[in-house]
């Protein structure tokens, strides 16, 4: 067990394409750390470099204070557990989980005491003399996290072990790698494209664009308080609602309402040289219908479409102009998928409302924003001016936990 | 419905059929040839009036045959062996890595395998003669190797393709060197492409005639082929034909035993199960 450290790790394929840009992190010794973003935006590459399967251009890696850039995998004293398991067909179980002790010469009593001890802890004892190809998914995924786990390596790494389960295992693997996380106490540093994942496992979050660490916390503060749109966009589901939004005195003008500014908002919003994008989470509209006591400012906007998952309505509304044309949004919708991004320039919002309200599609509702909780950013830069205000007033509303959909439906920002 | 069905498969099997009856009616033939005795060989009768082995007797009393199958076993296996553990290490090579010249290397063997035989048999005899090769087993050995690596290469590098990487990188997290990910892992999961390999190389080496009847002249190094080619008859005015024949079914059957023993090894979807299809 032992900490690692990214300082200032490039890496530049022989075309020039830069594929990781001075990347620095540091995870501590026991840390579960979470690489997030779109696809091909560096996540796996860095990963890869820490395990030491792809050179390091630039920058230094030390794991537990050693500067291993020059060392083979082997020597690293990592485990990694592939996407797809990378299992050794013509092995079985027991020969795949003991193979690594195998080829340090362990003595045969000891690996047998070590694959039964971790088949045990991932309930594969069963299977242990059948082949990978006889296996279900789950099974085999449990194999691959085996295969890691019985080495006892001072670091795993993880690159999207869960992305080839159906939904449902998925989310049941997921609880399974936290709890053997705990459990065992290792470093571990997991890669995922799916900020549901993200969220849910890590101790921290590192969100990733284009080779460039964007940034890194735990997860309710990334969700509270991202540093640029882009974070914003990317972390929550269904996905932070943008508007362009004027300043005008102390108030704050959106294309279906205007919203009262607080002092320092509007000294940051003063601060911006351009246009501004407000960012609205779905959840910081309400029904004023449900909710009696809320306050906050109400505003009267069309209904598109209602989609009811039991415990809570999202609805889809019409917003009075086109979207923001901000360019880091217009490559935010470039990089997830435009339809991905629900106000990324159609002109719908999504609002979280509790099950009460009676909004309908194709009829006018009265739904209400609760103003303390906007996000202002810079359209030019994407940076979010506000980053030194205090927790959204919501509170409890912009928890992690209920920035995931029930019943892991697809979310919104999920990338293929 | 049931009936198109029906006259389909009759099309297929009638179809079949005849392909099967165009590739196996000549072994037939020469099968029964083998089969008669030496006073009915050329009655013009497909099968045998009286059935005999008298020409297998024969032919295994003979030296020049029981030495050049004594060879062209020894040469085969010999040059089969070398090529494909060559082959795999090249197509390993060649699958895996990305070097300067890779695509050159690969063209090259490709233009080599289409050289005709025929057109270097002549230098080589002249060379092989200068450097002692002349009728020898090494002097059958290095033309088969050299006209069968290039198809190894081919064959096994598609092989070795087809293998994901991630396994490779597996091993190498889990401690494997190189080498010992190439022969606990990638060999082991490739072997079906080796065995057709194998396969090929040794069928070519086995069925070969041109090198064959020009690098050899003494039962030394004279292979099979070579030697049916020059059986005595039993007089001077006579036909070897009933000793041609045995000897061809004779050599045969390695190349059955041969097929049929690696085809038990060529299961499809070996790799299945490695990672999520």
């Amino acid at each position: 067990m032992s900490d690692i450290k990214l300082i200032d790790i490039t890496k530049r394929y022989p075309d020039g394409f830069e594929a990781v840009k001075h990347f620095n992190l540091e995870i501590a010794d026991g840390e579960f750390v979470i690489l997030v973003g779109p696809s091909g935006c560096g996540k796996s590459t860095a990963l890869r470099m820490i395990a030491g399967l792809e050179d390091i251009t630039d920058g230094e890696l030390r794991i537990g204070e050693e500067v291993v850039n020059e060392r083979a995998p082997k020597d690293r004293d990592i485990a990694m557990v592939f996407q797809n398991y990378a299992l050794y067909p013509h092995m079985t179980v027991r020969e795949n989980m003991g193979f690594a002790l195998k080829l340090a010469k362990v003595p045969q009593e000891e690996i047998d005491r070590k694959v039964t001890e971790a088949a045990k802890v991932l309930d594969l004892e069963q299977h242990l003399d059948r082949k990978p190809a006889n296996l279900s998914g789950g099974q085999r995924q449990r194999v691959a996290m085996g295969r890691a786990i019985v080495r006892d390596p001072s670091a795993f790494l993880m690159d999207e072990p869960l992305s080839n389960l159906d939904a449902k295992l998925r989310v049941q693997m997921r609880a399974e790698v936290s709890r053997l996380q705990h459990r065992l106490g290792t470093t571990t540093v997991y890669v995922t494209h799916d900020q549901t994942e993200a969220m849910t496992l890590g101790d921290r979050v590192a969100v990733m664009r284009a080779g460039v660490l964007q940034q890194v916390d735990v997860p309710n503060e990334l969700y509270n308080n991202p540093v640029n749109i882009f974070v914003a966009g990317f972390i929550g589901s269904p996905s932070m609602n943008f508007f362009p939004a004027t300043v005008e005195g102390d108030r704050l003008k959106l294309p279906f309402a205007e919203v009262p500014l607080s002092p320092e908002l509007r000294q940051a919003a003063g601060s911006a040289d351009g246009a501004l994008i407000a960012g609205v989470r779905p959840e910081q509209f309400y029904d004023p219908a449900v909710e009696t006591g809320a306050s906050g400012t109400e505003f009267e906007v069309p209904v598109e479409l209602v989609e009811s998952l039991g415990a809570e309505v999202y609805v889809h509304f019409a917003i009075g102009s086109g979207g923001p044309q901000s360019e880091e949004l217009a490559e935010l919708a470039k990089d997830s998928g435009a339809a991905d991004v629900p106000s990324a320039g159609e002109g719908v919002a999504v609002a979280r409302l509790e099950p009460g309200t009676r909004a309908k599609a194709g009829q006018r509702a009265r739904l209400g924003i609760h103003p303390e909780s906007i996000h202002i950013f810079d359209a030019r830069s994407g940076r979010n001016l506000a980053m030194a205000k205090t927790p959204a007033a919501t509170g409890s509303d912009g928890g992690a936990g209920d920035a995931e959909p029930v019943g892991d439906q697809p979310s919104s920002t999920r990338l293929s | 419905m049931s009936q198109s069905r029906g006259s389909r498969i009759a099309g297929w099997g009638t179809a079949n059929s005849l392909v099967i009856l165009f590739a196996l009616f000549p072994v037939f033939w020469i099968a029964m040839l083998s089969l008669k005795s030496p006073s009915t060989i050329s009655d013009g009768r497909l099968i045998p009036s009286s059935w005999s082995t008298e020409n297998y007797k024969q032919i295994f009393k003979q030296a020049i045959f029981t030495d050049a199958l004594r060879n062209s076993l020894g040469i085969a296996l010999i040059a089969t062996l070398i090529a494909v553990v060559l082959a795999a290490m090249a197509a390993y090579a060649i699958a895996r890595l990305d070097f300067p010249g890779k695509t050159l290397i690969l063209s090259m063997a490709l233009a080599i395998a289409m050289f005709p035989p025929i057109s270097i048999v002549g230098p080589l005899y002249n060379m092989w003669r200068n450097l002692g090769l002349f009728d020898t087993w090494p002097g059958l050995i290095i033309p088969y190797m050299t006209f069968t690596l290039p198809l190894a290469i081919y064959v096994l590098s598609a092989f070795f393709r087809e293998i994901p990487w991630e396994l490779e990188q597996a091993a190498q997290i889990d401690g494997a060197t190189p080498w010992q990910a190439f022969t606990k892992v990638i060999a082991p999961l490739a072997a079906p492409g080796v065995f057709t390999t194998a396969i090929l190389v040794f069928i070519f080496a086995w069925n070969d005639f041109v090198f064959a009847v020009s690098l050899t002249s003494t039962s030394a190094a004279q292979t099979v082929p070579a030697a049916i080619s020059q059986f005595p008859g039993a007089s001077q005015f006579q036909q070897p034909t009933g000793s041609i024949a045995a000897a061809a079914v004779v050599v045969t059957v390695p190349i059955i035993i041969m097929v049929l023993f690696f085809q038990r090894r060529i299961v499809a979807g070996l790799t299945a199960g490695a990672v999520k299809g």
